[in-house]
């Protein structure tokens, strides 16, 4: 192509060490592989807490477990991590030159859609791999999927039907909506309410809060006088955490509704507290304390990231690169990101944290799902210790039909 | 105040002539400047030169109102990131050439600009900052709920496109060398602001508005100019840098943006020609440096902004031009 | 039912109710602004970090040191008002024959510190804490469901606010603080040690920031970024208020909650734009601001 025609005449040093390099490297050892992991996520910002930080953890545990079950593996494994910032053209940035430059092969978590958007375009441009697990746009395996593009944990529409249809199944048959005022909001809560009406209940009233709003007592008072059984939260973040503190407050719970979080994390339950947070239902794909496999990893997790507990994405960076890694090592080379997906794709996957899996052709991972309800204090038995397992969502059901999601790669 | 009656000026400012020392140094750094932007791509990464470049131009539009007519504005992420979601909208969904979606993004922020400006100007100092960052920060919300920027997700995607018609931008070259024309030529408008007759009386207006309005100038009128002016060159910037990125987000309109361009402009010297370039470039420098370091950031910037408050008021080029005036 | 524009009137006084409430933040924290501007000169933006300071101060004191809500709603303030003495004494103090401008720059380049370096501590996700429990539960007015922690905030804000009125505008002690800002030579003149009032001055305005946080601690998301937002808001207020008086900091504070609720009701998607909305507006139809007078 002609952009890489270009790229030559700037990139031309570079190319010569690297190309100095890669004789060096190759006389020694002619089988090697060496794979280059880059974790681009949000170490300081909105997102630090549900991946940041613990993310890079996740990525250096995964390399610790392919490396302990291969110890004979000829692919060696370095990993970079770089903080986003939450600013997309940095993120681009990023990407553009780890790839160019430093020769990275494949990138994980990126939270944030908007950059997870932008990273997506550029590994489908320079032939890379992109694990997406920190982003909830369902675009990633929607109508913007990639042949060089997993995304493993959750999208919004999976969000959207497990809540919406797991509850309604429990007879949570009456919904009042409180949505963010922009894109995101809309989306959770049109398919959310699509998923409600299609299993029988019914909307009974909404209001649109603008975004980053600190005080939502008007907007609880309406949802108060409505009388829905079920206050459906399409909104993220601090305006989630803000609405749920809130309606504690004015008594909500209390007084019968439950609150649905359509976007919460085991890191906003935890800023929340249990005193506030009671009663709230959720849907994660993840629990740390779900069984022994998962509370030993934890464990190993904590070592370096005390006091904290793992999230959903978090966990999903972890069996992301670990799959990535046994691509890898089957398909003995790395350089091909779009056959290094394709093999992932045909590998079932399998892992201590989301168990037996497939990745289905747009990139979408499948695994089943979990609706959760957060702890009264009294019920909890110490830090941590904050979900009751309400329901789960068996893997067929959990994410969007391939024909749904209008991505170019399910028509062959 | 704001409708002052008297005659148009009939007092015309002389036009100072700079010395002959600072016009030489002039040159010469502009010469510099030149040969460092065409050497520079063959040691540094050409894409993150090229959002240099439009930073440093969003920083000179900035400095036009600080460092010569003593207004800060807190809100021009404004016309920076309204001009770049708008030539991105251009380019992608309207299909418009880049010269032309430039053209309407730098319209844009020049209609905002006389918006903002004229409610703006009603107040001065301290105020003027907390009402353009007000408005600015309004105009984030718009932008947020609106739904041709795309939320969250930004504008991803915008085409570059063929230039004229013919020259294509996606090589890599050409792009370059078209953000570095779009670059030195917003960079010698605004030298040719400063030193002509209007660039004259905006400085009076800094140094004495009261004496300034005495002389008959309607100083409203010249600030309300000068600040559309400014507007529109972020403006510039900020569509070039949706072109050459290829995207638009909120980042550009948020108000952390608005701070930064402050700093940048500060680090490098309010009121100099050359000081929010070079700003510009340590300030993204450290930004893109810093990324893999993590999470001090924002610390670190905050401490730039104390450092320099306090001891660097000059900034890096002022300081250069105290030591070479000694 | 009575209804006015379609809302049950009943409706309608909860909702003006509640925007009072929210009035009390704006009232607390723009006559902090005030209280410190008329003296410094200063436009302190670190004002929305140090309300989060209090929040974050009450979060780590309940969590490390056992003080609870009523021991925080002295001591924060406390605290981070000798925070603020210290800020004034090493940076501020340097700035005041400058233009004012820099101090605005000081204080935002402070005001990143304190928020970078909270969020690198105490990570962005927020802290929980709980209401305390005296004050929990709530009263049923026939027309809303009044939270006991709403009344106190309001009871509370207006104390505060009606207080710190009293003690500068009718006390002796406020008369020599109004006297320093117009003449501090005159002052000094007397026997008044101007610096130190100066000084003393900041430390209260930004204890009062930091016992807003308190406040809202239970109530909003204690987080490293509750302040930043939040800080651009009281700046409008204070443009349409003016600094110039107390009182009318105080007053347009409450006045704009009251808006601001009321449209939560009527047109909620523009909330939180309403502000700068009637921002606009005043600066069209009076430019000095509601209270202001001249510039």
């Amino acid at each position: 192509m002609e952009m890489k025609v270009v790229k030559r005449t700037f990139a031309l040093a570079a190319q010569i060490t690297g190309f100095a390099a890669a004789l060096a490297c190759g006389t020694a050892q002619a089988q090697q592989i060496n794979v280059k992991i880059g974790a681009l996520t949000d170490m300081s910002s909105l997102y630090a807490d549900l991946a940041g930080p613990g993310t890079v953890e996740a990525v250096r545990l995964a390399v610790e477990d392919f490396q302990k079950a291969n110890p004979n593996s000829n692919v060696k494994v370095e990993i970079v991590s770089a903080d986003h910032q939450n600013k997309a053209d940095i993120g681009t940035n990023i990407a553009n030159q780890w790839i160019d430059r430093e020769g990275v092969d494949v990138i994980v978590d990126t939270p944030n859609s908007g950059v997870a958007l932008a990273v997506n375009e550029i590994i489908r441009t320079k032939n890379k791999v992109f694990i997406n697990s920190g982003a909830a746009s369902s675009d990633l395996t929607g109508a913007k999927c990639s042949p060089n593009t997993v995304h493993w944990t959750y999208d919004t529409w999976m969000l959207a039907n497990g809540t919406g249809k797991a509850i309604v199944k429990n007879g949570g048959d009456t919904w009042f909506f409180l949505t963010a005022d922009y894109a995101f909001g809309h989306a959770l809560e049109r398919d959310t309410a699509a998923v409600v009406e299609a299993n029988g209940g019914k909307l009974v009233g909404k209001v649109r809060h603008p975004i980053n709003t600190s005080d939502f007592s008007s907007f609880l008072l309406q949802a108060q006088s409505s009388k829905a059984k079920i206050i459906g939260l399409a909104n993220a973040g601090g305006d989630t955490i803000n609405s749920i503190k809130q309606a504690a407050e004015f008594g909500i719970v209390a007084g019968g509704q439950s609150l649905a979080g359509l976007l919460v994390f085991a890191s906003d339950v935890n800023a929340l507290g249990l005193q506030s947070a009671q009663g709230l239902i959720l849907t994660n794909t993840f629990y740390w304390d779900a069984n022994d496999q998962t509370r030993a990893w934890t464990k190993r997790w904590q070592q370096a990231r005390p006091g904290k507990i793992p999230t959903m994405v978090q966990a999903g960076v972890y069996a992301g690169t670990l799959h990535y890694l046994k691509a890898v090592a089957a398909l003995k080379s790395k350089d091909d990101g779009k056959a290094v997906v394709a093999e992932m794709k045909k590998l079932p996957t399998d892992d201590v944290l989301f168990g037996k899996g497939t990745i289905r052709v747009d990139g979408r991972k499948i695994h089943p799902a979990y609706l959760y309800e957060v702890k009264k204090p009294a019920e909890s038995k110490g830090p941590g210790d904050i979900y009751t397992l309400r329901a789960t969502i068996p893997a067929e059901e959990a994410f969007r039909p391939l024909k749904d999601g209008g991505c170019p790669l399910a028509n062959g | 105040m704001q409708a002052s009656s008297s005659p148009v000026s009939a007092t015309p400012v002389t036009v100072r002539q700079p010395s002959l020392l600072q016009r030489q140094g002039e040159l010469i750094g502009f010469v510099i400047m030149v040969a460092a932007l065409i050497v520079a791509p063959y040691f540094t990464y050409p894409l993150f030169l090229m959002q240099a470049m439009c930073f440093a131009l969003f920083a000179c539009a900035f400095n036009l109102l600080i460092g010569y007519v003593g207004l800060l504005s807190f809100g021009h992420a404004l016309y920076f990131g309204w001009a770049s979601y708008i030539s991105a909208h251009a380019a992608k969904v309207w299909g418009f050439n880049p010269e032309f979606a430039i053209l309407t993004g730098t319209l844009t922020a020049a209609v905002c600009g006389f918006l903002a400006g004229s409610l703006a100007i009603r107040r001065q100092g301290i105020y003027f900052a907390m009402i353009t960052l007000a408005l600015a920060q309004m105009m984030y919300f718009v932008a947020l709920r609106m739904k041709f920027t795309g939320g969250e997700d930004g504008i991803q995607a915008v085409p570059r496109g063929y230039l004229f018609g013919f020259i294509n931008l996606n090589n890599e070259t050409t792009m370059y060398v078209f953000v570095m024309a779009v670059f030195l030529a917003g960079f010698l408008l605004i030298y040719r602001i400063i030193h002509s007759p209007f660039g004259e009386v905006l400085k009076a207006i800094r140094e004495n508005e009261p004496r300034a309005i005495s002389l008959g100038y309607k100083t409203d009128r010249y600030k309300l100019i000068a600040f559309v002016l400014s507007a529109t060159l972020a403006g510039v910037a900020g569509s070039t840098k949706a072109i050459t990125l290829q995207i638009a987000s909120l980042t550009d309109v948020n108000w952390p943006m608005s701070g930064e361009v402050v700093l940048m402009t500060l680090v490098g010297g309010l009121g100099t020609i050359f000081g929010p370039v070079v700003g510009a470039f340590v300030i993204l420098a450290m930004q893109f440096k810093l990324s893999s370091v993590g999470e001090w950031v924002l610390v670190i910037q905050g401490v730039i902004f104390v450092t320099c408050v306090l001891l660097f008021r000059r900034g890096i080029v002022g300081e250069i031009a105290a030591l070479f005036r000694r | 039912m009575i209804t006015i524009f379609g809302i049950p009137s009943a409706a309608l006084f909860g909702q003006l109710l509640i925007g009072l409430i929210n009035g009390s933040f704006y009232a607390l924290l723009s006559l902090g602004l005030a209280v410190i501007f008329g003296m410094l000169n200063i436009i302190n933006f670190a004002h929305g970090a140090q309300y989060m300071l209090g929040a974050v101060a009450a979060f780590l004191m309940l969590n490390f040191l056992g003080v609870n809500y009523w021991g925080a709603l002295i001591l924060a303030p406390l605290i981070v008002g000798a925070i603020g003495i210290v800020i004034e004494r090493t940076f501020l103090q340097w700035l005041y024959k400058l233009d004012h401008l820099y101090g605005l720059l000081l204080t935002f380049g402070l005001a990143l510190i304190i928020e970078g370096t909270a969020r690198n501590y105490l990570g962005s996700a927020g802290l929980p804490y709980a209401l305390p429990e005296a004050l929990r539960g709530g009263q049923n007015l026939g027309f809303m469901f009044l939270p006991n922690y709403r009344a106190w905030v309001i009871l509370v804000s207006l104390v505060i606010c009606f207080g710190t009125w009293y003690a500068i505008e009718r006390t002796r002690l406020g008369a020599y603080l109004r006297a320093a800002t117009e003449n501090p030579t005159l002052v000094r003149a007397f026997g008044i040690n101007v610096p130190v009032m100066i000084t003393l001055t900041y430390g209260f305005g930004v204890a009062l920031a930091a016992f807003a946080g308190v406040m809202a601690a239970p109530i909003y998301n204690v987080s490293p970024q509750m302040g930043a937002e939040l800080i651009i808001v009281v700046f409008a207020v204070v443009v349409i208020g003016g600094m110039g008086s107390i009182l009318g900091a105080i007053l347009t504070g409450f006045g704009l909650g009251v808006v601001e609720g009321l449209t939560k009701v009527f047109f909620p998607e523009a909330s939180n734009t309403v502000i700068f909305v009637v921002m606009a507006i005043v600066l069209l139809v009076r430019p000095a601001g509601l209270f202001g007078r001249g510039t």
